[in-house]
């Protein structure tokens, strides 16, 4: 097992990224999907673009102040060719819009509600991300 | 505006989430998903995490008439699993298990200004936004 497991920040972690998904539904009545969050720029609505701004404006709010107070919590540590970036990117952007979201909306959000297109959705992405990840692994000698 | 400030402060939560997860290190995510490498099973206490308090927040708040500060309910409804769910999944999962970023953390990381990220998040919106262009293109046929 790694070194670097971390039980405890990740269950906190994941408790606050639960609690703002619960503010959302309670607030807005909304799934806090980032991938929808985002998509939905790329068809834009009246009226319907500025909480999608803000939400991922704080996202981005966070990762700013992680910058100053936290710089290890953004490290990359994963070496992949320029190449590999740009389709990795391109199929995880394509992938959360063509399966209507991604850990998020589909993980906590879906898995929360016991939505059955939600856990099919996840039990697809782990075990390709899986197999992704462990023939990348065997490979190129691990992440890092 | 209060639907602005409050989205801004709900994403700062999130992304403070994120960061303290872990799940805005690559390698982390890597190798969570590396079951034969250096296995960190760290990411499943995030989703344990997060699914225990929302899964209480579902049990309750959709009991109420409206959401606390928005006219009517904007949740999905969709329970069937066709196979563009199935594809997107596949697709989505390969990118995360290649590149270790799903959209939030990759959305969170970007201002610290790493190349890798910053060719990870570019072409990730260009993904997103050419689906947008071809959905619509299709839908128009």
């Amino acid at each position: 097992m790694s070194p670097e497991f971390t039980p405890v920040l990740s269950t906190l972690g994941g408790a606050l990224i639960g609690a703002s998904a619960s503010a959302m539904l309670l607030l807005e009545g909304r799934v806090a999907g980032i991938s929808g969050i985002v998509g939905g720029l790329f068809t834009p609505k009246a009226g319907d673009i500025g909480w999608r701004l803000a939400f991922l404006g704080g996202l981005v709010l966070a990762g700013v102040g992680a910058t100053v107070l936290s710089p290890a919590s953004l490290a990359v540590e994963v070496v992949r060719a320029p190449w590999m970036l740009v389709v990795a990117g391109l199929f995880v952007g394509v992938g959360t819009r063509l399966g209507n979201g991604c850990t998020s909306g589909h993980g906590v959000c879906g898995l929360s509600r016991m939505s059955p297109r939600s856990l099919a959705s996840v039990v697809t992405f782990m075990a390709v991300g899986a197999v992704v990840a462990v023939a990348v692994g065997q490979l190129t000698g691990g992440a890092s | 505006m209060k639907s602005i400030l409050l989205s801004l402060a709900v994403g700062i939560v999130f992304g403070v989430g994120l960061l303290l997860s872990g799940m805005t290190q690559p390698a982390k995510v890597v190798n969570f998903l590396d079951v034969l490498g250096d296995w960190d099973p760290s990411l499943g206490f995030v989703m344990g995490g997060a699914i225990a308090v929302h899964f209480l927040a579902y049990r309750l708040v959709p009991r109420l008439a409206k959401p606390a500060w928005a006219e009517r309910w904007a949740l999905p409804t969709r329970r069937d699993i066709d196979i563009r769910l199935l594809v997107g999944a596949v697709l989505f999962g390969a990118g995360w298990g290649l590149g270790g970023y799903c959209p939030g953390p990759a959305l969170t990381s970007v201002v610290a200004g790493a190349s890798s990220t910053l060719i990870f998040t570019g072409s990730m919106l260009a993904g997103m936004w050419g689906f947008s262009v071809w959905e619509a293109a299709r839908v128009a046929r």
